[in-house]
């Protein structure tokens, strides 16, 4: 073999000196430096259409509505009104459980399906995850409204079922309650649910199910004492998921609520448009914020708690 | 900086967090040397190793390569070149464009380039497989082109992170000759990372064994075989029988130490130890076995014979001897033919081993 | 082994069937009543009941006919196409500093940019009027925009670290090692092989704008894209038929989006990867 010429010249530059060196210095020994400024951009937007306006929302609930204009000085006049008319309380916690209705019947209904895919689905798990994660990238308003046609008094239950005879005159309850926005927001929020709970049972090493198999578990039993604990993560995740949303949903109760159906969404959103309170709609967003805050954090410390206890 | 040395490092510690992954590393590398970093996983040696190649840099110290250093270089210009422990070989590339993929500001012309790589492909002996989607590789092939992609740019130093433990024995023995062979031909120096000690001592000049991110001891691999400086070399390296002992006197270059079960030996040793605990160690092969009291030996013991394994060129025994928790390994060329392979345990045997055979270890 | 492997006899065989069953069941409950739409698009009868009286095409030429439709539909496209090119380009600029850094505090910038998933989009569609109206910028299609970024960029960022997780970090040190610097190597070696999911993250953010209805409800100023065309349109029962055929169409042009979106995204990409999207 022929003499190889060691170290071309083009290695055999000098090192260079002055301030581009000093940062090109600062970029090598610092990780952290690259890689916030590689974030800078994004995190500089979103700190600009989240965090600002966020703060600005909370400013606002402590101004009043003068007219067209705002009345800048402070004053607490919006929460005192919270507290002084019960309606308001009555209608947030009212929205909640419809949403922790909605986020119970998502989370059961769903947890199966995942699993089916999860555990019993060899070669064709991308197509499922296809079929159930499409129809969920779909306009959210035509899915509601499809189910105001479905369970509307000349909708499609009523007069399927009156043209099969089975009924003489149309349901009246299908449409414009509470039932009727719980079953909606279910079906709209499903995938929702599916996919978190999916992907923490993905996850879980199979040997360790063997193992408990090994060990004299049936399937049932270690289904409880190893697959559900190990999936709780995901359940977690696809629990707030749906409820946090939800709470503050007011196209449902608009199209399918009715009067008895209708959630704070609902009166926060009049407040910008017909009953033209800014402050007051701002104050009622801040408030319903800090209630789901607070539930959030005693439902995740709980679960916490629980998940030490069974361990 | 002496003018050998391609590399030096110079104090160098990374820290993360509160882990220090390389503390205080002093080393000196020499021109056109196999080196090799050896340590057990998490001794530092892949850090270092980053370090060199510009992925991570130093919390203290300095790297000089060639005499330059290396903080304010960026990693796609320092003289070194990688190749990567799963070999990283571009996915959406063929064979060719792979090999020749840094060699865009080479300022080659079309034709050059390809009989740049003509010639690569025929030295990692893979002609005709330039048009190979990369994926289309095997664990072996793919090696051979990341090797090949870096010797294409003749860096002064290549950087090798453990690039045979994907491998399968028959090929890594292959490839492990290979790879010594293409160094002293190329004459580049290469940096070795490996966890296996026997791989160490095939292909290298020199190793650095590496311990909890500190160089424990450089030598050739005969020089660490034999004289290790320490427990932790001396027991990553091959087997190694220890036992506790006293040193109380040299003299003429001969140790004599008390050493517990194994009685009052004599070391032969280079320079005068201090007097006082020592651990004495001796390698298995160097323990000779018999099944008679032998007549003269400069250090002898009795024991009783406990499991033995014939292994067709040699029997390893394990030897117990009194007051000595830990059975004594031996190995044993077989020079003779024997007519059955088996030894009755518990039977009494004889251990005898010269002077020289003994390495005096410090206590820790 | 053998015992354990006997164990799956009926009682294994009876359970798998029951879910397979339950899983059927659950995606006709999913598709059935999102495919009334279509159904009843082609019914003719302004009133969406059973029996079904016939078959026609009538409210779809009224569809097509209908005044604001078309500025509708294109507002919606230029958003649309507009809000998915920028959100992709910040979320891949975020899940490369995420995936291929060690940021302190790296869970944490994550889960703020994440934030807007989990808020009511009641709430930021207000917080988002407010700022307008603060600063003084005119609601018009720039605001809607702006507010459908919000919620896209999560989602581009979600799709692209799934992506980059997916491929071997040392190809960009390689290339590095080769030679090039951050610029080129994001050419040659990253950008090729994020193809796949920087379609995905065109299509799916896409589609999220062009369905968005809430916060392009709270933003608009005198253009209004498609979702708030339809949302005007059912007050008028007689307009029923049309804003289904309308739905219907939405629904189609949807549907073939996201397939083709996801089936990019995940091709290749290992179904372990840890945020799952």
């Amino acid at each position: 073999m022929s003499e190889r010429v060691v170290g071309s010249g083009a290695y055999d530059k000098k090192a260079p000196t002055g301030l581009r060196a000093r940062i090109r210095a600062l970029a090598l020994r610092s990780e952290a430096f690259r890689g916030f400024s590689l974030l800078s951009p994004t995190l500089g937007f979103m700190i600009l259409v989240l965090a600002i306006p966020v703060a600005i929302l909370v400013a606002f609930s402590f101004w009043t509505q003068v007219y067209l204009d705002f009345d800048k000085t402070f004053t607490l006049s919006n929460y005192i009104a919270y507290f002084q008319k019960p309606i308001y309380n009555k209608l947030l916690w009212k929205s909640i459980r419809i949403s922790g209705s909605v986020t119970i019947a998502t989370v059961v209904l769903a947890y199966p399906m995942a699993y089916f895919i999860a555990f019993k689905v060899k070669k064709q798990k991308l197509v499922w995850l296809i079929l159930i994660t499409v129809p969920f990238w779909t306009s959210y308003l035509l899915r509601v409204f499809a189910w105001k046609i479905i369970l509307g008094y000349n909708g499609v239950i009523n007069s399927g079922l009156g043209s099969l005879g089975l009924i003489k005159e149309p349901l009246q309850f299908l449409l414009y309650n509470p039932a009727a926005v719980v079953i909606t927001l279910a079906h709209a929020w499903a995938a929702f649910a599916i996919l978190p709970i999916y992907v923490s049972l993905e996850k879980i090493d199979r040997s360790l199910l063997e193992a408990a198999t090994d060990l004299g578990d049936g399937p049932a039993i270690r289904f409880l004492r190893v697959t559900l604990p190990l999936s709780m993560p995901g359940v977690i995740a696809a629990s707030l998921l749906v409820f946090i949303p939800t709470v503050g949903d007011y196209v449902t109760p608009k199209l399918v609520g009715g009067t008895t159906g209708i959630m704070i969404g609902n009166v926060i959103q009049s407040m910008f448009g017909k009953a033209n309170n800014w402050p007051m709609g701002a104050a009622l967003s801040v408030i319903s914020m800090l209630v789901i805050t607070l539930l959030v954090t005693a439902f995740l410390w709980f679960t916490k708690r629980v998940r030490k206890g069974v361990a | 900086m002496t003018n050998n040395h391609i590399i030096s490092i110079h104090d160098v510690s990374k820290r993360f967090g509160q882990v220090r992954a390389v503390n205080e590393v002093n080393l000196d590398i020499q021109r056109g040397e196999f080196f090799s970093l050896l340590g057990p996983s998490g001794c530092g040696k892949t850090t270092l190793l980053r370090m060199l190649a510009c992925f991570e840099a130093p919390t203290d110290g300095e790297i000089y390569i060639d005499g330059q250093p290396m903080s304010t270089v960026m990693p796609n210009h320092r003289p070194v070149n990688m190749v990567f422990q799963n070999y990283a070989i571009f996915p959406h590339l063929d064979v060719r464009a792979n090999i020749a993929y840094g060699m865009r500001k080479a300022g080659l012309s079309k034709t050059e380039l390809n009989a740049r790589v003509d010639e690569m492909l025929d030295m990692i002996k893979l002609s005709g497989y330039g048009a190979r989607g990369a994926t289309e590789l095997s664990g072996g092939e793919r090696q051979r082109v990341a090797l090949a992609r870096a010797l294409i740019k003749q860096p002064k130093v290549l950087l090798l992170d453990e690039p045979l433990g994907a491998l399968d024995k028959k090929l890594r023995e292959q490839m492990q000759l290979e790879l010594r062979a293409l160094q002293k031909s190329v004459g580049i120096t290469f940096i070795f990372v490996t966890h296996d000690q026997e791989e160490a001592l095939t292909m290298s000049d020199r190793i650095a064994v590496m311990s909890a991110g500190k160089v424990l001891q450089v030598e050739s691999p005969m020089r660490l075989y034999e004289s290790p400086n320490c427990r932790f070399v001396a027991d990553f390296i091959g087997t190694m029988n220890f036992f506790d002992g006293a040193l109380r006197d040299v003299a003429d270059g001969i140790a004599l130490v008390d050493a517990g079960p194994l009685g009052e030996i004599k070391a032969r040793v280079e320079s005068d130890p201090p007097l006082g605990e020592v651990v004495v160690a001796i390698r298995p092969e160097k323990l000779r076995i018999a099944f008679e009291a032998p007549s003269d030996a400069a250090n002898m013991v009795e024991g009783s014979l406990g499991p033995s394994a014939y292994l067709g060129d040699r029997s390893h025994f394990y030897v117990n001897l009194p007051g000595h928790d830990q059975p004594v390994a031996v190995a044993s060329q077989n020079v003779e033919r024997l007519a059955s392979g088996t030894f009755e345990a518990s039977r009494t045997v004889w251990l005898t081993w010269t002077p020289e055979a003994v390495v005096l270890l410090p206590r820790e | 082994m053998s015992t354990i492997a006997m164990g799956r006899g009926a009682p294994g065989k009876r359970w798998v069937n029951g879910l397979a069953v339950y899983a059927v069941l659950y995606l006709v409950f999913i598709y059935v009543p999102v495919l009334f739409l279509p159904l009843f698009s082609f019914n003719d009868s302004i009133y969406v009941a059973f029996p079904l009286k016939g078959f026609t095409l009538a409210w779809y030429g009224k569809m097509a006919n209908s005044p604001g439709l078309i500025a509708a539909l294109s507002n919606s496209v230029r958003v649309g196409a507009t809000v998915a090119v920028i959100s992709t380009i910040f979320g891949t600029l975020a899940a490369k500093a995420v995936t291929r850094y060690r940021l302190p505090g790296r869970g944490a910038t994550v889960g703020f940019i994440m934030l807007p998933l989990v808020i009511p989009g009641i709430i930021m569609g207000i917080a988002l009027l407010l700022l307008a109206n603060f600063v003084g910028v005119k609601l018009s299609l720039f605001t809607i925009g702006l507010g459908h970024m919000l919620v896209t960029v999560p989602f581009a960022m979600l799709v692209m670290i799934s992506r980059l997780e997916g491929f071997d970090k040392n190809l960009e040190e390689a290339s590095l090692d080769l030679g090039e610097n951050g610029w080129t190597t994001f050419w040659r070696v990253t950008f090729p092989l994020a193809i796949p999911g920087l379609i995905a993250s065109l299509l799916l953010t896409f589609t999220i704008s062009f369905d968005e209805f809430i916060l392009a409800f709270f933003l608009a100023g005198t253009d209004v894209t498609l979702p708030i065309y339809i949302w005007s349109q059912l007050r008028f029962p007689a307009k029923l038929p049309s804003v289904l055929a309308l739905g219907a169409c939405i629904l189609a042009a949807s549907f073939v989006l996201v397939t083709f979106a996801e089936w990019f995204r995940r091709r290749g990409v290992q179904v372990k990867t840890t945020s799952g999207v």
